[in-house]
């Protein structure tokens, strides 16, 4: 196959960057949004962190079907277990699902995910589960192809005990410089935030980022041009 | 993965036999004949858009078999259920056959449920039949209906990923018609904007994607109604029809005009020796 034409039959999968960071009270997750096959963008506004449950979420990375399945699957597991225990599940049970499929299917697979939340036991948890279907639990995880932009970055910035301001200030910085450098890292940055009060979801449209190293101001930009109302972040 | 590779695998389907075609395949086997008839015709192109309460679908009628354009006006939107339709890229069987299927599976949910399909319904059985077989049933979807939480749109691939998108494209055609979409696509279309912009965008493909040509379908889904706008554009007509027409004259020609009779031919020999046993 040309691969200047970019191999549409090829596997969709998330060349990606996400990051989970834990800070002085939860959670911080982030990602970019871009989804591609091959060397074609098959979806630039994708929402790679999914919801597990109410204080669970997942940052999936790797191929889209298989993390899609992984999710699925936890999330019918921990809704079962939610009913079945009377209370919210913990964030440690669902890292320890998601290794279960994982690891068990290691062969089939080809996925590599982080799991954060907060629970009333631990607090503020991040979990990588990354290739081989080992769970790590660590202050803060990096994934995707371009995470390995971020593993000296994060080595010199991340402190201990940080706001929750922070913490979301660095995730987006972080995810904005892996853009900056990985072609298949792209689009807009999400994160998601838990902490003891809840959830909150926020959106960084690729505009608003900001800019690194011999890039250039928008000019004569689409986003311009056309009169778009509100850009809604689009969240499935 | 060299090692984890080694490792037998539990339960599921055996791909082994996919993986022994590949590497043979590799070390330049020819397939047997009898093989290349399994798939082939693929379906390219197809496109869909998205307005204020109802989905548009759209595709080109195009069926092709390697270079060869097997079928000028075939149908590539597919129904689900009453509510939902569903375009279909790929191998023309695949996507056939799973769309029967799972309309049929919609069917039975509705006769035990007494309840209208849900999009999101036919969305999971479509993408749990093709993550269980891996990518080998080559069929890219674009499904599109309302239900009663509204207007739905998803993309699935072939090996069983989905997306939700206000608007979306699949097929060989779909850079063309995604370049239509990411130009002109706004937030509130009206149904006639909408149908406008869908066939716009399947031009696009008809005319710059090879794998994509002669008419276009549309079908506008909105709550309680669908239309299937059948060839609803013909943008390729025949140029040049000829003046004399094409029938055929019915006279019957004369091939031979010596008449045989048919004892001539018959050679009868007496006095022959009787069969014996």
């Amino acid at each position: 196959m040309d691969v200047s034409l970019g191999d549409l039959n090829a596997p969709h999968s998330m060349g990606t960057t996400i990051i989970g960071v834990t800070y002085n009270g939860g959670v911080v997750l982030g990602a970019d949004s871009r989804t591609s096959t091959g060397m074609y963008v098959a979806n630039r506004a994708s929402d790679k962190i999914t919801q597990l449950t109410d204080n669970v979420y997942v940052c999936r990375s790797g191929s889209a079907a298989d993390s899609q399945i992984v999710s699925d699957y936890v999330r019918h597991f921990l809704h079962q277990h939610t009913i079945q225990l009377g209370q919210p599940a913990t964030v440690k049970v669902a890292a320890n699902l998601v290794r279960l499929l994982s690891y068990g299917n290691k062969n089939m697979l080809q996925t590599g995910l982080i799991v954060g939340g907060w629970d009333k036991y631990e607090g503020g948890k991040i979990y990588g589960i990354p290739l081989g279907g080992t769970v790590l639990e660590l202050p803060f995880t990096i994934g995707g192809s371009g995470s390995s932009y971020l593993y000296g970055f994060f080595d010199q910035v991340w402190k201990e005990g940080m706001t929750q301001e922070e913490a979301e200030q660095l995730v987006v910085k972080a995810v904005s410089l892996a853009i900056a450098r990985d072609g298949a890292s792209g689009g807009v940055v999400r994160t998601v935030t838990i902490n003891k009060d809840g959830v909150s979801r926020k959106f960084y449209p690729g505009d608003t980022l900001p800019l690194w190293h011999e890039e250039l101001e928008a000019k004569d930009s689409l986003l311009d041009i056309l009169s778009t109302a509100s850009p809604e972040p689009m969240i499935s | 993965m060299t090692a984890s590779e080694s490792m037998p695998h539990k339960g599921g389907f055996s791909f082994d036999l996919c993986k022994r075609n590949e590497m043979l395949a590799q070390k330049g086997l020819k397939q047997p004949g009898f093989l290349k008839t399994v798939c082939f015709d693929l379906l390219r192109n197809n496109d869909l858009g998205y307005f204020y309460d109802g989905v548009i679908l759209g595709a080109d009628t195009r069926a092709t078999e390697g270079p060869i354009v097997a079928d000028k006006n075939c149908e590539k939107i597919h129904y689900m259920a009453p509510n939902i339709y569903c375009c279909g890229a790929g191998t023309a069987a695949d996507t056939e056959a799973v769309t029967d299927m799972v309309s049929s599976q919609l069917k039975l949910h509705r006769y035990h449920t007494g309840r209208e399909s849900r999009v999101v319904t036919a969305l999971s059985l479509l993408k749990s039949h093709l993550f269980s077989y891996q990518g080998h049933v080559s069929a890219a979807l674009v499904l599109g209906g309302v239900d009663v939480t509204g207007p739905h749109l998803h993309t699935i691939y072939p090996h069983g990923s989905t997306d939700t998108l206000p608007f979306a494209t699949m097929g060989s055609g779909s850079l063309a018609a995604m370049a239509i979409f990411e130009s002109k696509y706004c937030e509130g279309l009206s149904r006639d904007e909408g149908i406008k912009l869908v066939a716009e965008a399947i031009c696009s493909g008809i005319f710059n994607d090879l794998g994509s040509g002669s008419n276009v379908d549309i079908c506008v889904i909105t709550k309680g109604k669908q239309e299937y706008l059948r060839n609803y554009m013909s943008p390729n007509p025949r140029t040049y029809i000829s003046e004399k027409g094409y029938s055929f004259s019915k006279k019957t020609e004369v091939l031979l005009t010596k008449i045989t009779p048919l004892r001539e031919m018959v050679e009868v020999i007496e006095g022959a020796d009787a069969m014996e046993e």
